[in-house]
């Protein structure tokens, strides 16, 4: 069980950072869209126009990476099981 | 004899007044580009966003830029930022009450330090700001750029003249009653606000 969790924390923590780097490693905060600039042709007005993407920041990092540390953190609350004796253990009783 | 030569001049007067009288231009913008940003400085990254929701009109004549007027209207609600929480927090009565307060508006009185060059004409406008139901008096500079008869380049249905306005200039939070004096470390106290709008006044 606390191998499941340190791998699965781990994991999470690789994920995160991984998809952060994908998208653009965007160090400011998380964005649901990303503005679009079109320039008029007559008037020379930039227009800008919002297209639906997530791109994950800072925010979105710091949450999922401590996600991962609580995750494999949790590992620790679990006690090791006692293994079995050796024969020098008990011989030596 | 007389009363012909009286007739042309007088039907001169008025081809001629005609000519040289104000337009109207309505900035409802069926294309949607125009648009207003604003922009306020915080820590991580600064706070940058549009809203689209352009009205108003202007009556501007050619002949005399200076006596130029009207009232540019924002609607609250298309206030609009990249993240959508931040976008909701804006928008709720905590920071801007877009259902309270549903219009922000300039309108403007008069032009003073007037300078045109060829179709390009700057100036101070003074005028009222409004924003979040609170007035003050202020004066802003703007670009007037008139662009005669390029209104069916723009929307080849219609015939007449364009007007572009632009403007950059800054409020405080605290003049209008914007969240005062909270979360100044979090996002500044100064909002810059940048105008770029066209108005078609068709003939």
């Amino acid at each position: 069980m606390k191998s499941v969790l340190r791998l699965t924390g781990v994991a999470i923590i690789i994920a995160a950072v991984g998809f952060w780097l994908a998208t653009g490693g965007n160090r400011g905060w998380t964005k649901t869209s990303v503005p679009i600039k079109t320039i008029d042709d007559v008037t020379g007005i930039e227009g800008v126009s919002y297209h639906k993407k997530f791109v994950p920041g800072v925010d979105f990092l710091a949450v999922t990476v401590g996600l991962g540390f609580l995750c494999a953190g949790i590992s620790f609350l679990f006690r090791t099981k006692p293994g079995p004796r050796t024969s020098n253990e008990q011989t030596s009783h | 004899m007389k009363t012909q030569l009286t007739i042309l001049v007088a039907g001169l007067s008025l081809a001629t007044a005609a000519l040289a009288a104000p337009e109207t231009f309505d900035f409802k913008d069926p294309k949607g580009i125009n648009n207003a940003g604003f922009k306020l400085d915080a820590p991580l990254e600064a706070i940058n966003g549009t809203a689209s929701g352009v009205s108003g009109t202007v009556t501007f004549d050619p002949e005399n830029p200076a006596a130029t007027k009207g009232k540019i209207v924002v609607a609250a609600a298309t206030l609009t930022l990249p993240n959508s929480m931040q976008q909701g927090h804006m928008r709720s009565d905590k920071w801007m009450d877009v259902a309270k307060y549903p219009e922000i508006s300039f309108d403007a009185k008069e032009l003073k330090n007037v300078k045109t060059e060829g179709n390009v004409t700057t100036a101070d406008a003074v005028g009222a700001f409004t924003c979040k139901g609170v007035s003050k008096d202020m004066t802003i500079p703007v670009k007037l750029t008139y662009l005669k008869d390029k209104l069916s380049q723009r929307l080849p249905s219609m015939k007449g003249d364009l007007l572009v306005i632009r403007s950059n200039f800054s409020i405080k939070r605290t003049d209008f009653n914007i969240n005062p004096g909270q979360f100044e470390d979090k996002v500044s106290e100064e909002i810059e606000l940048t105008l770029s709008i066209a108005g078609a006044a068709a003939k």
